[in-house]
């Protein structure tokens, strides 16, 4: 009997319409795949994208070049060279990224005391030549002026887990 | 000797030691501030507190003297108690700033807070803050962070012997200060940084440049003076970063002058960093072959009596050596080491070394100092007088300027009259010295360094051997140096002889036409319109006098840049090791007088680093004893004769430009501005 079984199935196409009717079923479904660029998922507050450096309300910058972030750093992208500055605090003079050797572990902004350096939601940045991956502190600066509401709503909602 | 039981360990220990002491020779480490082995006790910062048996309250282990049948526990639960609630006491009103404290990385506090602190504050009260008091140009103070160890405090009184710094206030009012604001006048004053447990005073040249877990560190040899410090050379990358002294109790302690510490900005300007030719009045860049082609061009041929070669004061004694072997393949013997033209190195050994040695000091009971400025010539070994002097029972004596030296000293004279008076027993001094068990003649290279420098040197030696001085273990006889290279270039040999042209009759010559032909071996002392018309190679480091007279330069390294050997003023052989790397196309001077006697058809013979030490070695044993000291023999030198009138000067006029090092460093240049000349800005506590 199982041949005439299998040659039933076989005539009337059961496997094609068992597989046509599960396609028709997701058919109806919500979709999952988004139509990127033009819609983005969602980012947990602690993902770890493109670094930026912030500053304060008032308009300071909040690196104080402890180098923390340059001795943590596994892949040893951050270079730091600091001086004191007229008024006679401690800046940095230079801050790079070299975003190519970043491994984005995210240690950088867990060792800064002032919530300076940080790696922002945005992962958008690729480039077209290696230069433009080479972040130094006005392009790090900068992120943080265009990300600062996003990045400080970020820290603010993940602050309760820490 | 007490017997004392600590943690169980039985010991016997010296009796005067303290109880924080004895812990450390039975291997357990107790935490301290204000405690330093080189300074009094002020037991102040109770950190090192200890249970003793049979006392009420727990002990603080650095003032408490050793007893017999003491029984002493570092590890108990209360000891562990008192020490952390110390600790909360000392961060009540100690910033949280590591993260831009230059301290930070190597901070005892940060140290110790993680062993007895705990990870949050109880204190809800205000913070105090303090006003920031200017120290000069080399201390940076942040006086909010300053722990009131006092540590800066002993060391300015006891050590450097300028009692400029003090505590003002009581309790929480305390401040560290100077009365009324002005730099430090010590040549010591680094030190105090080093001293510091906390972040209140830190170095200013260095502040906020790198941070200690980034530096690399090299073991070397200090060149500034002829001391020859244990240094530490920290860089990072291309750059000295910081000098930082060694401890080496033979030498330094553990001490550093200025000079030594804060003179490294002056590597890295004024650098010669390629090859030079002069054309038509104008020195040209060239590439190493070119300018060794216009020196073969220039030397061929060339009589060897027209040649002559003057060797500066940082210069290592292997490119002496090499220098000194190129030159007599030329056939030359007019090479000379001694820029000034002091009248030393000529007769026996002992004329020309320290030889009742740096430690030595400590057994003295009697000290001539002739025609010096120790505290400008020597600082660290100034601190050593003073330490002797501070232990009682020292009679010292000086021929020369009065100046302040930090100590009482009976002054003499001005000129040789009092030099005489000694010789002639009529100077009450001269009994001081005879009476002495260890009496200590210093006699400053500098005075040497004059017309009449050999009856001079005669007339230390006559006083040495007058007053028993010299016997058996015990040399008195001592020569101060204040130039690195000039011990290590006698001892090599770099002295003209019997035949040759001493440094005078060089540059006579040089003028007269008769020298036509100068290799200045980084010799920047001398008067460079003396001269004349003769054609002139330097090798250096910095473009100094030498290079800016020179027809070709040759870039050399500085000391932190070569593995070399420096022998100091005791005759004590040490190495420096590279830090850096030479910049551009500098290269070790010993290799850049190997690669020249290539071109000049004199290939000396050695091709490496090695080689040539082990031919130093063989010539003269004192290259082989690294770190060591070989006794000099007793012998004759210098040479009786009219002593001039002239008054005694030190050699050094001005303690912050002394070579071509500190004369292009700007933390130097800050230094005689605001502590010689005085010039720091006023501030309201002036008057």
């Amino acid at each position: 009997m199982n041949y005439l079984d299998r040659g039933a199935r076989a005539i009337f196409l059961a496997e094609l319409v068992s597989g046509m009717a599960l396609t028709l079923r997701y058919f109806f479904r919500p979709k999952v795949t988004l139509n990127y660029p033009y819609e983005k998922g969602v980012l947990s507050p602690r993902f770890r994208g493109e670094h930026a450096l912030r500053r304060y309300p008032n308009g300071e910058e909040r690196c104080i070049a402890c180098k923390l972030c340059e001795a943590i750093c596994p892949a040893q992208a951050i270079t730091i060279e600091a001086e004191p500055r007229d008024d006679g605090s401690r800046r940095t003079t230079r801050y790079d990224i070299d975003m190519v050797k970043c491994i984005y572990c995210g240690f950088c902004q867990e060792a800064c005391p002032v919530d300076a350096i940080v790696e922002g939601p945005n992962f958008e940045f690729a480039a077209e030549t290696r230069e433009e991956l080479l972040y130094d502190k006005d392009k790090l600066l900068s992120n943080g002026d265009r990300w600062e509401t996003e990045l400080a709503a970020r820290l603010e909602a993940d602050a309760p887990y820490r | 000797m007490p017997k004392i039981t600590i943690d169980d360990i039985e010991l016997e220990v010296e009796a005067g030691l303290t109880v924080l002491q004895a812990c450390e020779l039975a291997g357990k480490e107790i935490p301290r501030f204000c405690f330093h082995e080189r300074l009094s006790v002020a037991g102040n910062c109770r950190m090192c507190l200890v249970e003793m048996e049979r006392a009420p309250k727990p002990i603080a282990s650095c003032a408490m003297p050793v007893g017999d049948g003491m029984v002493i526990r570092t590890d108990t639960d209360l000891v562990k108690k008192a020490r952390e609630g110390v600790m909360e006491f000392l961060l009540i009103n100690h910033p949280l700033d590591c993260p831009i404290c230059d301290q930070g990385g190597e901070c005892d506090l940060q140290d110790q807070a993680v062993g007895y602190g705990y990870d949050r504050s109880r204190f809800g009260e205000s913070k105090r803050a303090v006003d920031d008091k200017n120290l000069g140009p080399l201390v940076k103070t942040i006086m909010t962070r300053c722990i009131h160890c006092t540590r800066c405090v002993r060391f300015a009184t006891e050590v450097a012997g300028v009692p400029e710094l003090g505590a003002t206030g009581r309790g929480e009012h305390m401040e560290i200060g100077t009365y009324v604001e002005k730099a430090l006048t010590s040549e010591l004053s680094g030190n105090m940084i080093d001293l510091c447990p906390v972040g209140a005073l830190t170095s200013k040249p260095y502040a906020f440049m790198a941070r200690s877990w980034e530096l690399s560190k090299t073991e070397s040899i200090d060149v500034m003076d002829a001391l020859g410090a244990n240094i530490r050379v920290d860089a990072r990358g291309p750059g000295v970063m910081r000098i930082l002294p060694r401890n080496n109790d033979d030498v330094n302690e553990e001490w550093l002058s200025d000079k030594g510490r804060f003179a490294n900005d002056g590597l890295a300007r004024q650098r010669l960093d390629k090859p030079y030719v002069r054309k038509d009045g104008k020195l040209a860049p060239v590439s190493w072959d070119q300018a060794f082609a216009a020196i073969a061009g220039r030397l061929d041929g060339m009589d060897g009596a027209k040649f002559a070669a003057l060797a500066g004061d940082l210069v290592d004694t292997e490119a002496m050596a090499a220098l000194k072997d190129l030159m007599a393949a030329l056939g030359s013997n007019n090479i000379d080491c001694r820029q000034d033209g002091a009248s030393i190195g000529e007769g026996a050994r002992a004329g020309h070394l320290f030889n009742s040695t740096i430690a030595g000091i400590d057994e003295a009971d009697a000290i001539l100092i002739i025609g010096s400025n120790p505290r400008w010539e020597a600082p660290v070994l100034n601190a050593r007088i003073r330490k002797r002097y501070l232990e009682g029972g020292l009679s010292i004596g000086v021929i020369g300027e009065a100046l302040e030296l930090t100590y009482r000293y009976e002054h003499l004279g001005a000129g040789t009259d009092a030099l005489a008076a000694i010789t002639d027993g009529t100077s009450p001094f001269a009994g001081v010295l005879k009476d002495a068990s260890k009496p200590m003649i210093i006699l400053a290279a500098g005075a040497v360094a004059r017309p009449d420098g050999a009856a001079v040197l005669a007339a230390a030696r006559a006083i040495a051997e007058s007053s028993g001085a010299v016997r058996d273990g015990w040399n008195g006889f001592n020569m101060l140096h204040s130039r690195a290279a000039r011990v290590g270039g006698i001892e090599v040999g770099f002295l003209p002889g019997a035949s040759g042209l001493g440094t005078n009759a060089i540059l006579d010559g040089a003028a007269s036409g008769a020298i036509e032909a100068v290799y200045l071996l980084g010799a920047d002392e001398i008067d460079m319109s003396r001269l004349g018309d003769a054609f002139v190679i330097y090798q250096g480091h910095h473009g100094d006098a030498g290079a800016h007279r020179a027809d070709v330069i040759l870039p050399g390294a500085a000391y932190t840049e070569k593995n070399a050997t420096y022998v100091n003023t005791e005759g004590r052989a040490q190495r420096a090791q590279l830090a850096t790397f030479p910049p551009g196309d500098a290269r070790e001077d010993w290799a850049i007088i190997r690669a020249l006697s290539a071109v000049l058809g004199k290939t000396l013979p050695y091709d490496t680093l090695s080689d040539l030490r082990e031919k130093m070695t063989m010539a003269n044993p004192v290259f082989g004893a690294i770190d060591d000291i070989i006794r000099a023999d007793w012998g004759t030198f210098g040479e009786a004769g009219a002593l001039s009138s002239d008054d005694f000067n030190s050699e050094i006029e001005n303690y912050y430009i002394t070579d071509p090092i500190s004369r292009a460093s700007e933390t130097m240049a800050r230094c005689i501005s605001e502590i010689l000349q005085g010039s720091a800005p006023r501030t309201g506590t002036d008057g």
